[in-house]
């Protein structure tokens, strides 16, 4: 049975289509990151997994139920951005009351050491600082010990510390087999954690694959030679090359292949100062997810 | 792997029973609603004060007469801080809302109905402690009753003071603010007045005494007085009922509102 089955998932805000015929299946154990900018519809597609937001169209199967019902019977947690704590129970209190709540839950000590708060369990939630606000949301998310554990953008606003404190928490618990989706805009949160990648812009899935694949995705070069004149028809027509791009005496050449590149500038060009340099996987996920790219789907699972 | 294995027998899993309405959650909220300082002044400072500045500024002298003012203006301070108690447990709906407690809770196995039941059950254990607190300082400070007349003054100020819980989940879902009592506070106040509460309301001029008949804490203050005073009109109880009635449907369309997925 798949973890995650989303089907042609649209919502629509009246004229505004937040999330556009968006299809995924997850498997039971994968640790999969949502990446994409903000307003990609990485927020409201989670919503829907949670039975937050009703779907316009399309359908969600949580392990084969809908989303009220997956919560109900505690299969699926999340770990929202923001909000959902009261300022005025002790850690330890807002533990014990959502534990109250299920049917089968965890003891609140067990959470509380999971996510690595056990030393402030009897600090109130007003005094705690934004990461150990986060790692409570967190041991909260735990106590039903779910199949599915969700986690919307989880460390934004969190010092690097807290952001580390938080993941070493989360690896922690993903060693035991529990299947994660977080939905991040950072790609070193992604690149790190995640052993799948999902990439999303304007509501839809633009690419998908393992870590590595996405990584390749972005594996382009950059090829910059000294050179008056270039004959920028000819290098577009090269296999490979995806911009062409001329400042002052400079060529800029980004493409998947250097080596075909170089060997045209220096074989058929006076081309001077060649440097070849690959393209950082920070600018490749902006150039994937920039409103005018065409969507690249990798090979794996499109 | 350890022995706490991430996936359990799927017969550990299912609805909580009562829709995770449980004692646990119940204790715990109402240990936090008691942590308000603002809250438990009005419920609980602000009654005996005002009872207490009432006796020595009116009923000083010893008599059947002084006995029945200080009787008299303590229920009505029980019914004061049961309003207010009531009120602000049922207002705290607001605050959970404009902080995403409710919202959390929709992530939980937790039913609305369950939830607006412990809001109603929190907001009643206000409403009885407002109603002892004021009444024990009464009996300390030499207030006579009929045995009788101060169990059923108590139990109909606490109870009637149903109306408010109802009034404090419209409140609570009509405006998600977390400072929504200091919106509120004023106008129980005016409400106040037209229970009788700190003035007896025959003492008003005519047009605000019809006005008031029609407001909410008319009744409640006639009734909760009734043992000691007499006087509960039929159109009083109506008055409770009427308007029990109309904050509760109204509370009901609002948290429909609230929970409806968009």
């Amino acid at each position: 049975m798949l973890a995650i089955d989303l089907k042609n998932l649209t919502k629509r805000y009246g004229a505004v289509t937040a999330v556009n015929d968006l299809s995924l299946q997850v498997e039971p154990g994968e640790i999969v990151a949502f990446l994409g900018p903000n307003g990609a519809g990485k927020t409201t597609t989670i919503d829907m997994m949670l039975g937050l937001a009703r779907p316009s169209e399309g359908s969600v199967a949580i392990y084969g139920k809908p989303p009220a019902e997956a919560i109900a019977a505690g299969e699926i947690a999340a770990v929202m951005q923001t909000g959902g704590l009261l300022k005025d129970f002790t850690v330890e209190e807002t533990v014990r009351f959502t534990a109250s709540l299920y049917l089968n839950a965890r003891p609140a000590a067990e959470v509380l050491e999971r996510a690595g708060i056990a030393g402030i369990a009897s600090r109130r939630v007003a005094k705690c600082s934004g990461g150990e606000q986060q790692r409570l949301r967190f041991a909260m998310a735990l106590i039903s010990d779910p199949r599915l554990l969700i986690l919307d953008e989880p460390t934004t606003g969190m010092d690097v510390e807290g952001r580390r404190d938080f993941w070493s928490a989360i690896r922690e618990d993903a060693s035991r087999g529990r299947t994660i989706m977080f939905a991040t805009h950072y790609l070193d949160e992604a690149d790190s954690y995640a052993d799948r990648i999902v990439l999303i812009r304007q509501g839809s899935i633009v690419a998908d694959g393992t870590t590595a694949e996405i990584k390749n995705l972005a594996s382009g070069r950059r090829v910059r030679v000294t050179l008056e004149n270039p004959d920028v028809d000819a290098l577009r027509a090269i296999g490979g090359v995806t911009n062409v791009e001329q400042r002052g005496d400079s060529v800029i050449v980004n493409c998947s292949d250097s080596d075909v590149v170089a060997r045209y500038f220096l074989t058929s060009t006076s081309a001077r100062d060649i440097e070849v340099s690959s393209q950082n996987l920070e600018a490749a996920f902006v150039a994937l997810t920039a409103d005018s790219a065409t969507p690249m789907l990798s090979g794996a699972r499109a | 792997m350890t022995a706490t294995t991430v996936t359990p027998a799927s017969s550990l899993r299912g609805p909580t029973p009562l829709g995770g309405f449980n004692a646990t959650a119940l204790v715990l909220e109402i240990k936090r609603v008691l942590r308000n300082r603002r809250t438990l002044f009005f419920i609980i400072v602000f009654p005996s004060v005002f009872f207490f500045m009432f006796r020595s500024s009116a009923g000083r002298n010893a008599g059947p007469k002084a006995d029945f003012i200080a009787a008299y203006v303590m229920i009505s301070m029980a019914v004061y801080g049961a309003m207010v108690g009531t009120t602000s447990g049922g207002a705290t709906v607001a605050i959970e809302r404009s902080l995403g407690w409710s919202r959390q809770l929709r992530l939980t196995p937790l039913r609305p109905s369950a939830y607006v039941g412990m809001k109603v059950l929190t907001s009643m254990t206000l409403g009885l402690l407002a109603v002892c607190s004021t009444f024990t300082i009464g009996a300390i400070s030499g207030v006579h009753m009929a045995p009788h007349t101060w169990l059923f003054t108590g139990l109909l100020a606490w109870a009637s003071s149903l109306v408010f819980a109802a009034f404090g989940l419209l409140v609570g879902f009509l405006f998600p603010a977390e400072n929504v009592m200091q919106f509120v506070g004023p106008l129980m106040a005016v409400m106040a007045m037209f229970g009788g509460i700190f003035v007896p309301l025959n003492q008003l001029p005519q047009g605000l005494q019809d006005f008031g008949r029609f407001t909410p804490m008319y009744g409640v203050g006639i009734v909760a007085r009734a043992p000691l005073v007499g006087g509960a009109t039929p159109w009083a109880v109506g008055s409770i009922v009427v308007w029990t009635i109309l904050f509760a449907f109204g509370a009901m369309m609002m948290f429909k509102r609230d929970t409806a997925r968009v």
